[in-house]
Parts: structure tokens; C-alpha cells; sequence
């Protein structure tokens, strides 16, 4: 068992008791820890080939869904999107798209992408595959996706956020970020030092370990191990 | 009588192009992008463009070439190399201004334009820093006992759209044979001219084998086509032919002034000559 197997399930328990709407993960971790909580736990998820096609677990075509049609499922709703995050502040901010001022920017990234319309309507996660002060930031440079206190509206709903070394979410006083478990061999004190603002936390629990069962799953889903690169 | 004959060059499609128009820009990142159309443009002496894109290396090379005075854009990628080196330059050197939109705002923006509306309302953007960077952006309340207040998303009105199908026939009807449209359809409602390239013309009778709702344009939509055979090229133009990953990688790592050199210093069949060999 690897610490990118925790990190895995924990992303799949994103998922847990979701239903039958669409998973959108992006990125490999996040994409991996969908496919197993279909697999097991959430079978009624529906998941896109990344392209336009939806996919059954067993990787059978079952539906379309274009672009245009994945921004239908944004406004209706019926969506969790498990995006990257260049930096999230205390609150659930977050930036993908530049660093600096937006005008004349440091460092270009990749621009803002469906990140406002994602936070606004539906539920939405973050993983972190690095987790650092230079991620977990005071404030963003720029609100892609959007935090509390920023009138997100009735739909907002920013879940959880997994890293490299734990997962958060935001149950903390007046939706601050709390620490809710830490990978087994992580200490609290390390992810305190490695976030740029101050958790809370309070009794946090170690972020369960995969079951045989799901890392014989995981092994058929990534059998190079890509997931550990 | 017989229905108009479309057909144009890539080069006499620019000719009708002037400074500082609005270009639509169809296909989605580095997918069925009209790479030709936009090499011609490249050849041209035009610019001070304000080009709408779903951002790929389209907009990529027209800020490598200096063409670009705005981008109106959600993100700009090469799909499987994440950001695009002359965007990016482009922007952390403060050369173009930009619109920095929702992905789903552009959609809305469009099919404004498209239905000749001033604007429609939608929930993304708000609360982001959206509505900070492009203060041109207002806010509309439901006049509905919800009271709410949404997005004002205004029409993108487009001067002219350019985009790349895998058939057209010679009247402008034009089939995508991928898994996805992108939005080709609407980039050409919003705009005043519609060009679009194709990988063959074919006759009309011919372009209607297949499903129906593949064929995404019709004549109404398009007032030219233009034959360019790997059109699309370096991007992908599902099923005809894949994304040229290892010329991506070029573009994306070479100097650019040796990558112009080798491969657009010459028409499109030189180019087309340099990447087979």
C-alpha cells in the first residue's frame, strides 16, 4: 500500500452517497478514486471518458455527453467536479488561473476554465497532490473557484479538499478549513507547517487505509502504478 | 439555377479579413482546431485581432506572430501539455489585453449573439474574480418573486467565426464525424461571416450518408469552405486523424523563431511538405 492509494480512496469517499449523478475528476487520482467508488460503493455514479463519451465500470459506451452538454449538467446540477487547485485559501477560494495581478500577471496558468460555474452550482472538491504553503495560501491572486463568503448562492457547496498528506473540508468556525483526517504516517504538526494559514483543528482521525479489495481494484485499474509517479 | 459555390482559398478567406476585428475561433483546446485558416492569417499582415477561443495552440500562434490585441477566452491548453508557451508569454509580458470568461459564460455569450439578444443570465462567475477582471460584465435581477440576481452574460458578437469540419460539400453544409461538435454551430450564429475549412468537399448527395444530426452547419450558416486536406493538424480531427503529439511537443519546446523558419515561412503546402518529412 502506497500513500497515492490513500490518497485514491480518500478521493473516492469524496464521492460516497452521491448517487446517480456525474463524476468529473480531473486528473489521475481524483479520475482513479471515482472508478473504484463505482466500482464498489457507488455504482450508480455516471463517468466520462474525458472525452464525450460516458462509460460504463466496465469501460462500455452508455451515453453522449459534448461539451456543450457537460455545461446542461453544471446548471442542472446533477454534478461533483473534483478539480486541481494552483492555489486555495482558508476559506475555499481558489486559482488556476494566473499568479499576480490578473492585468500583468507573474506566471500564466491555465485560466479560469469551468471553475466559477462549477462552484456555484454544484458540489465541488479539490485534490492537491503536493500540499504546501505555496498551495495553501492566506489569500488567492485570483477567485476561479468560489470560496464561502463570496455569494456563491443557493447551490454552492464546496465539500472537501484531499492532498498528498490529508483530507480537509470546511466544518471549521464560519466555513474556515479544518483538518478532518491525516494519511497514516502524517502528523498533524506536518500539515500545520506545510499550510500557509491557520487550521483548525480538532480531533482529527487517520484517513482510512485501502481494503484488499480495493487494491486489487486499483491494481487492475492501474496496473503500471502511474498513480506513483 | 443552381445553389452558390462556396468554395474559396485560405488565403482569399484572410483577404476578406480586416485589423482589429473580432475572430471566433471553433474547436475546443488543441481539438479540431482550423490550424489552416488560422497559418493563413499568420501569413497575412493583419492584426490588433480580437480573437474568441476556446484557447489552444490557434491563440497560441497568433500571439507567437503578433496578431492578437485581445483574448476573450476560459483557459488556453494544449490538452496534453497543460499551458501554451506563447499565450503565456504573451500574457506575463503584457502584451494582449483579456476577457477572461467562464467556460459556460462563452457558450451563454454566444448563443446570445446568436439569438440576437443583448444578453442571457446564468448563475456562473458569480462571486468570482470573473466580474473583477472584465468590469464590462453586470449583473441582471429576476423580476420574479425569487428576486435573484444572476449573470448578465453579454452577446459575443463575432465579425467573422473559422472552423474546421471533417466534410463539407461545396454550399457550406459541413458534418463533424468525431464524438464531439465543440461548438462550432454557435461560433458561426454569432458571427457576421462564417468560413469554414474542411479535410474534403464532397457532393452534397455524398455528405448525407450518415446520421442527420452529425450535419452541424447548413447553408445558412456559412458563407465560405475551404478545402484543406490535415487542416487541423497539429491538433486532432477525430476519426480522420489524430493529435500530432510529437509536432505539439515541437512547437510547445522549440525556439520560435527556428519553428517559424522550418515550418511557416512558406504557404500551406509547404508546411504540410515540412511536417511529412
Amino acid at each position: 500500500m502506497t500513500n497515492m492509494d490513500v490518497c485514491v480512496v480518500a478521493c473516492a469517499e469524496l464521492f460516497r452517497g452521491d448517487g446517480e449523478i456525474l463524476a468529473s475528476p480531473m486528473g489521475l487520482v481524483p479520475a482513479l478514486g471515482a472508478r473504484l467508488a463505482r466500482l464498489s460503493f457507488e455504482p450508480d455514479l455516471l463517468l466520462s471518458d474525458g472525452e464525450a463519451t460516458l462509460l460504463t465500470g466496465d469501460g462500455v459506451a452508455e451515453g453522449w455527453l459534448p461539451y456543450r452538454a457537460v455545461f446542461d449538467v453544471v446548471a442542472h446540477g446533477r454534478r461533483h467536479v473534483v478539480m486541481g487547485a494552483n492555489q486555495i485559501d482558508r476559506y475555499g477560494n481558489q486559482n488556476i488561473s494566473c499568479i499576480g495581478p490578473h492585468a500583468a500577471p507573474k506566471r500564466q496558468l491555465l485560466g479560469v476554465r469551468g471553475a466559477p460555474g462549477n462552484t456555484v452550482n454544484h458540489r465541488t472538491s479539490y485534490w492537491v497532490p503536493r500540499h504546501s504553503p505555496r498551495v495553501f495560501v492566506p489569500t488567492v491572486d485570483f477567485v476561479a473557484g468560489v470560496g464561502y463568503h463570496r455569494g456563491g448562492g443557493a447551490f454552492h457547496d464546496v465539500y472537501r479538499v484531499v492532498t498528498d498528506l490529508c483530507v480537509l473540508d470546511f466544518g471549521g468556525p464560519s466555513h474556515a478549513m479544518r483538518l478532518l483526517s491525516v494519511h497514516p504516517g502524517v502528523s498533524v504538526d506536518d500539515v500545520v507547517e506545510q499550510t500557509g494559514f491557520p487550521l483548525v483543528v480538532e480531533d482529527p482521525g487517520v484517513t482510512r487505509t485501502p481494503t484488499d479489495d480495493e487494491l486489487a481494484l486499483l491494481s487492475t485499474l492501474d496496473p503500471t502504478g502511474a498513480r506513483n509517479a | 439555377m443552381s445553389q452558390r459555390d462556396k468554395r474559396m482559398t485560405a488565403d482569399e478567406v484572410v483577404s476578406t479579413l480586416s485589423d482589429g476585428m473580432t475572430v471566433g475561433i471553433g474547436g475546443w483546446g488543441s481539438r479540431r482546431k482550423p490550424m489552416a485558416l488560422v497559418r493563413a492569417i499568420l501569413r497575412s499582415s493583419l492584426r490588433d485581432l480580437a480573437v474568441v477561443s476556446y484557447g489552444g495552440p490557434d491563440l497560441g500562434l497568433l500571439c507567437a506572430a503578433g496578431k492578437v490585441r485581445t483574448a476573450v477566452f476560459g483557459f488556453v491548453t494544449l490538452d496534453s501539455i497543460p499551458y501554451d508557451p506563447y499565450f503565456r508569454k504573451a500574457r506575463e509580458s503584457g502584451a494582449i489585453a483579456v476577457r477572461e470568461w467562464d467556460e459556460g459564460m462563452f457558450q451563454t455569450g454566444l448563443r446570445a449573439a446568436a439569438h440576437r439578444l443583448p444578453f442571457l443570465p446564468m448563475r456562473a462567475g458569480l462571486g468570482s474574480d470573473v466580474l473583477e477582471s472584465d468590469r464590462s460584465l453586470k449583473t441582471v435581477r429576476s423580476p420574479y418573486d425569487d428576486g435573484e440576481e444572476l449573470l448578465a452574460v453579454p452577446a459575443l458578437h463575432l465579425d467573422v467565426a473559422l472552423v474546421h469540419l471533417n466534410r463539407a460539400d461545396r454550399h457550406g453544409n459541413a458534418r463533424y464525424l468525431g464524438p464531439d461538435p465543440y461548438f462550432d454551430d454557435l461560433f458561426c450564429l454569432a458571427a457576421g461571416k462564417r468560413f469554414v475549412s474542411c479535410e474534403s468537399v464532397v457532393d452534397t448527395a455524398d455528405l448525407a450518408e450518415g446520421p442527420p444530426q452529425t450535419l452541424l452547419l447548413n447553408r445558412m450558416m456559412v458563407d465560405g469552405v475551404v478545402e484543406t486536406p490535415n487542416g487541423a493538424h497539429f491538433t486532432s480531427c477525430s476519426p480522420d486523424y489524430g493529435r500530432d503529439e510529437a509536432f505539439q511537443k515541437e512547437y510547445a519546446t522549440a525556439p520560435w523563431e527556428s519553428f517559424a523558419d522550418k515550418y511557416l515561412s512558406g504557404d500551406e503546402a509547404s508546411y504540410q511538405k515540412a511536417v511529412a518529412a
